[in-house]
């Protein structure tokens, strides 16, 4: 299945999730502790999380840490700024217009 | 002077929202949203042109359009209007299509809802959005990251074409 960052955030879980890992690295454990849900319920969702690059792998002596990849968040600022780009200058068109349709009026 | 478009995406409701105000009066600013000789100066984001097939602006009809490019390729696009209230709100479904009206299938249609509002000195618009699910939203994010959605319109066809089997990986 094909996962990406937006379907990732889609989750309310998985937004917790991120927050607690932006703050420090953590262990499936400790991530764990802070949900109601099942432990495997929590380790399906940073299964998503590091399929999509939200969240990193890092082997510590033997335990995995989780840590937040801020660099794949950018890919949902830069989407917004694209379409952001779009409807712009569709309005600025529009504003064109109404103009126009001002000055035939009076 | 410039104003400012307001967007925001809420992926728990599959929503996106845009907000402008306008500098002229309700009445006007409806006028370039239902009538397809105004539309067709304004809706398509440049380097496109909008060209109207057919207009039937009414409660159960149909805008059929199309977006030009510079190299003549056209984007074949058609909007069914579902619920009109006159100066105050539009609902619409809004999907890609091919010459003949036919939906694209792999296009996922999307659910807008259009409100008017007459405000200090202008009109303001709020245009909402909504994906019929999670997977459809993903879709047309996809397509925005992987063309770069400007310069996307023109390969939207090629895009479409060359992924007429569900995507996989």
């Amino acid at each position: 299945m094909r996962r990406d960052v937006f379907q990732a955030i889609a989750d309310p879980t998985r937004r917790a999730i991120l927050s607690l890992v932006a703050l420090q690295a953590m262990t499936p454990n400790a991530i764990a502790e802070h949900f109601n849900s099942s432990r495997q319920a929590v380790s399906k969702h940073i299964k998503v999380l590091t399929e999509c690059k939200l969240v990193n792998q890092e082997l510590t002596g033997r335990k995995i840490y989780y840590q937040y990849n801020p660099q794949k968040m950018k890919e949902v600022d830069t989407w917004i700024e694209q379409l952001r780009a779009i409807w712009e200058n569709r309005f600025n068109q529009l504003d064109g217009v109404l103009k126009n349709l001002k000055n035939k009026k009076s | 002077m410039k104003k400012e478009t307001i967007f925001s995406k809420d992926p728990q409701s599959n929503s996106l929202t845009v907000v402008r105000a306008f500098d002229a009066p309700l009445d006007s600013v409806w006028q370039a949203w239902t009538d397809s000789e105004i539309l067709d100066k304004w809706w398509a984001p440049k380097p496109y042109r909008a060209e109207t097939k057919t207009m039937d602006f009414r409660e159960g009809g149909l805008w059929f359009y199309s977006m030009v490019g510079p190299k003549g390729d056209r984007l074949w696009c058609r909007v069914d209007y579902k619920t009109i209230e006159p100066n105050k709100s539009i609902t619409n479904t809004n999907m890609l299509c091919n010459e003949k009206g036919n939906k694209s299938p792999n296009f996922p249609i999307m659910n807008w809802r259009n409100e008017f509002n007459q405000s200090s000195g202008g009109t303001t618009v709020r245009i909402e959005i909504t994906f019929e699910k999670e997977a459809d939203m993903d879709i047309v994010i996809k397509m925005g990251f992987q063309e770069g959605f400007t310069a996307g319109l023109s390969n939207l066809d090629h895009y479409l074409s060359m992924n007429s089997e569900p995507a996989r990986s």
